[in-house]
């Protein structure tokens, strides 16, 4: 746990702070990121945290320990610490980047060269890379390294500035994915700073949304911070399409759910065509009691007395209710009935409308 | 012209020009002794400061504008000044009024190329070696030198180079070393004997570059022999 306590930091010879009167607690094993604006106050912040740069007010402490309290290079070596340019050592060996803290820390040789082959594969490099030097990889795995070298002593806490910001968007997005993945394994308490809301969306269990001077406008989980903009310059940055958004955030599971125009296989055809009217829909479902079997058109039933011998289709696609909003429309967008039916296992829950999931955008 | 050269082959291969204290091996040791104690002693009175100055990234400008003045005073004239000094103070004639010369002429290059590429180094290394955990000290050690080492060795390769061409001034002085075929070369108007002394000097210099080049080469960390995409990717 890292908690700031009024924090400020007014830099020599200028008159207004760059971080002014900053509070909040970042949980154990969460990660938070700091977005805002260019010049906002985020580098500062995450750099008060390590001591790279000294607070002129406040206490920030880490596992309950007051950092001024500390010797700041034994602080640091218990910290990870990723920035975007990377600064990985030109003159050393990817191993022996990777292996700087430990060494740093005297650790036994066998030790090291345990903990470095492990942390290679932790950020999937292949052990090949190990006797390379920095200039003969790509920016992708140069960042691993970062990360990995960040990594090396097993810090409870991970600070990462833009960490992905000089990579192309292509690897940046594998990047992210991957840091989920390793933070869903490691539980690290990470402070990322980054100026892309999208990226501090994806990453953040919580996003501290920072304005110039390092007030803090809003700090909670994306989802919220979504949902609910504190003010208007939550909204504004934001985005005009914070709703959608938000659809990659909530599971299906959250939303009302049609019944579907479900009939049982005996149902006469004149309760088909009355399900279609009532609906203003040209099909209908068979099913019933949590089971669907297919669907079939306005054409199919034409000579039919009752469903039970007419040709039913297939459900395209499923969905789980644990699958996201944006999921559910991306189904319902592309499939030709304009509802995308929703499942939890083998048991069928109802149908996703298009109307139901505009109706969460617009909340 | 044929004549001439066949004189010089002739001044080479005469046994008398390889023994004594006037032989060849004992004129190119003296030169190579007087270099190479010129050029470590700038080296180890230049480096440390430059290092110390290109750490804290402060004041260095000045200092390398100092230096670089030195600079543009000929090594002749300091032989010139330095000498009279070096007699009141019972220091002689010949090695001492040479030595100071030498040091002084080496002594810019090291002390200019190490401040810049100290300080030169990218803010990004030192930030995350110090967000690390690295001491000052060991951000000097590990991180700024090595990376610095490759111009701190140019200017190693340019100095003794220098150096060993000016110690050829030693001679003026009453000292040894390979200018005293030259100087008295001249003095009896010996153009032979000043050819191959000339021959001699070159030759050595032309050692000493290649000499540093192997170490360039050799010795450097891949990672270093070419200016790394990240190091100009930062400074572009
Ligand atoms: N060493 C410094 N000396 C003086 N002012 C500084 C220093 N570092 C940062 N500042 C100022 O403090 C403010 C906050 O800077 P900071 O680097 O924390 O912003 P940021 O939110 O990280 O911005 P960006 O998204 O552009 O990286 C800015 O106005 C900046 O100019
Ligand atoms: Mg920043």
């Amino acid at each position: 746990m890292i908690e700031l306590e009024h924090v400020s930091k007014t830099f020599p010879g200028q008159d207004v702070a760059a971080v002014g009167d900053l509070t909040f607690t970042i949980p154990e094993g969460e990660s938070v990121v700091l977005v805002g604006p260019s010049g906002c106050g985020k580098t500062t912040t995450l750099k008060m945290i390590n001591r790279l740069i000294e607070p002129t007010g406040g206490t920030i402490t880490v596992a309950g320990r007051d950092v001024a309290q500390m010797e700041a290079h034994e602080l640091r070596r218990g910290i990870g610490y990723v920035i975007q340019q990377i600064g990985l050592f030109p003159h050393r060996t990817i191993r022996d980047n990777i292996a700087t803290v430990p060494k740093l820390l005297g650790w036994e040789k066998k030790r090291i060269q345990a903990r470095v082959l492990e942390l290679t594969d932790l950020v999937d490099l292949s052990e090949d890379m190990l006797t390379r030097y920095p200039s003969e990889l790509s920016g992708g795995q140069r960042q691993r390294v970062g990360v990995a070298r960040a990594l090396a002593a097993d810090p409870p806490v991970l600070l990462m500035d833009e960490p992905f910001g000089a990579v192309d968007p292509i690897v940046r997005t594998r990047l992210q994915d991957e840091l989920v993945s390793l933070q869903a394994r490691l539980n690290k308490t990470i402070v990322l700073v980054t100026h892309d809301i999208d990226e501090a969306i994806k990453l953040g269990d919580r996003v501290a949304l920072l304005n110039i001077g390092g007030v803090l406008e809003q700090y909670a989980p994306p989802e919220e911070l979504l949902r609910d903009p504190a003010n208007a310059f939550v909204a504004d940055f934001l985005g005009t399409d914070r709703g959608i958004k938000r659809l990659s955030l909530v599971p299906i599971s959250q939303i009302n759910l049609d019944p579907g125009p479900v009939l049982p296989r005996s149902a006469p055809v004149a309760e088909a065509r009355e399900m279609m009217r009532r609906y203003q829909i040209d099909w209908a479902v068979v099913g019933g009691d949590g089971r669907i079997e297919g669907w079939f058109t306005e054409n199919d039933i034409a000579g039919h007395d009752t469903l039970d011998r007419v040709h039913l289709l297939p459900f395209q696609t499923k969905l789980a209710a644990t699958d996201s909003l944006q999921q559910a429309l991306d189904a319902v967008i592309s499939s030709h009935t304009a509802v995308a039916a929703v499942f939890d296992g083998e048991r069928y829950l109802g149908m996703v409308t298009s109307e139901e999931i505009s109706r969460e955008i617009i909340e | 012209m044929i004549e001439f050269l066949g004189e010089v082959v002739a001044w080479f291969t005469d046994p008398a020009n390889w023994t004594g204290v006037n032989g060849i091996p004992n004129r190119m040791w003296e030169h190579i002794q007087m270099s190479v104690l010129a050029t470590t002693a700038a080296a180890a009175l230049a480096i440390p400061p430059a290092v110390y100055l290109g750490h804290r990234r402060k004041g260095g400008v000045i200092a390398v504008a100092g230096v670089n003045m030195a600079r543009a005073i000929p090594s002749f004239a300091i032989v010139a000044i330095s000498l009279p000094f070096s007699i009141r103070l019972g220091l002689g004639l010949g090695f001492w009024p040479t030595f100071i010369a030498l040091f002084f002429l080496a002594v810019p290059p090291f002390f200019t190329n190490t401040y810049t590429a100290v300080a030169g180094v990218d803010d990004a290394l030192v930030e995350s070696g110090r967000g690390m955990g690295m001491t000052q000290p060991q951000v000097v050690r590990r991180i700024e030198i090595p990376v610095a080492s490759p111009v701190i060795l140019a200017a190693a390769r340019v100095a003794s180079v220098q150096v060993i061409a000016t110690a050829t001034l030693a001679a003026l002085v009453a000292w040894g070393g390979l200018g005293r075929y030259i100087i008295d070369g001249f003095a009896t108007q010996d153009s032979v004997q000043v050819f191959a002394g000339g021959l001699l000097v070159a030759g050595l210099a032309v050692v000493a570059e290649l000499g540093f080049s192997a170490i360039e080469r050799w010795w450097l960390p891949r990672g270093l022999r070419e200016p790394s995409e990240d190091i100009a990717r930062v400074a572009a």
